[in-house]
């Protein structure tokens, strides 16, 4: 084992992980028009748990965390199909795919 | 073990290049494929990490089926890039804002957590050696048994989302002519056949 700055540890994986996932909150507040890129962005905060989950189970040695992480990827991908096919439903619908024209239950 | 810590700061820098690439670029189709990107690079950091399976599982689901579909989807929409645009510098700031008090609670968060001392009690299901039994086997080992029930209710999820999808998207189309089988199925000779004597030098009126 090596010291020092070279030496990875949890802390390591955490903070990129928590970077990730802020820049994922980030893209969702930036990106206000594009439904797209706001899915794009939960993706990227998914990504972010399942680090964590991962960087746990490595350093806590549990596996669990790794199956955890299994059962995410799973509902992301089902997340993702959803939310593409209500995307594409709603763009037949209104010619657009803007937050802002997101307004038909207000009445 | 020099080469796995340049290995962790390459993955992960380039992890958040991609990540901030996803989020700032002008065209959606170039933030999808900085989105695969970034999944690439995320693996990588489940490889160092000893999940080999995990990521093995991350690019195949995200960056073959995930990724794709949102390319797909960007593709199909006719989305007007500059319209898209508006507004972006108006919503920096807060953006910015949000995700820095953001970082600051995670950070204190992660400033003031330690293990407990007792977790290594608690654990589940404990990593068995890496020499004895590989990353995918020890991984199959508890899901086939251990979580059976979650692994087919993630099925079961699966399933849902995937007819879900169909449900929503699919459309009947007017113009299209199909073949309708009970209509075929129900038609009787007596429906559409006549049969006519024909008296010599009358012929039948029609």
């Amino acid at each position: 084992m090596i010291t020092g700055t070279l030496a990875i540890g949890l802390a390591h994986y955490l903070t990129v992980a928590a970077i990730l996932f802020t820049l994922g909150i980030f893209g969702i507040f930036l990106n206000r028009k594009n439904l797209i890129v706001i899915m794009m962005s939960i993706e990227l905060m998914l990504l972010a748990v399942n680090l964590n989950l991962v960087a746990f189970s490595a350093f806590l040695g549990d596996l669990v965390g790794q199956v955890f992480t299994m059962l995410v990827l799973t509902v992301a991908a089902a997340e993702a199909a959803i939310g593409l096919a209500i995307v594409v439903v709603f763009y037949r619908n209104r010619r657009s795919i803007e937050v802002e024209d997101i307004n038909k239950l207000k009445g | 073990m020099i080469i796995a810590s340049l290995a962790f700061y390459l993955f992960s820098l380039m992890a958040m290049v991609g990540a901030l690439n996803v989020i700032f670029q002008r065209n959606p189709v170039h933030s999808v494929l900085w989105l695969i990107f970034t999944f690439f690079n995320a693996a990588g950091l489940f490889v160092l990490l000893g999940a080999e399976f995990v990521a093995m599982i991350l690019v195949v689901v995200y960056v073959g089926a995930v990724a794709v579909l949102f390319l797909f989807v960007v593709m199909m929409l006719d989305i007007n890039i500059t319209t898209m645009r508006r507004g972006f510098l108006t919503y920096l700031p807060v953006g910015a804002l949000i995700g820095l008090v953001l970082l600051a609670e995670l950070a204190l968060v992660f400033g003031g957590w330690a293990v407990a001392p007792a977790a290594d009690a608690l654990r589940a299901a404990p990593t068995p050696n890496m020499a004895d039994i590989p990353n995918t086997q020890a991984l199959g080992q508890i899901l086939y048994t251990k979580y059976a029930y979650l692994f087919e209710v993630s099925g079961i999820i699966l399933l849902v989302a995937m007819i879900g999808a169909i449900v929503l998207t699919h459309r009947r189309r007017v113009s299209s002519r199909k073949q309708s089988i009970e209509t075929q199925v129900a038609r009787r000779p007596s429906d559409t056949l006549e049969v006519v004597k024909v008296q010599t030098g009358r012929g039948v009126s029609l």
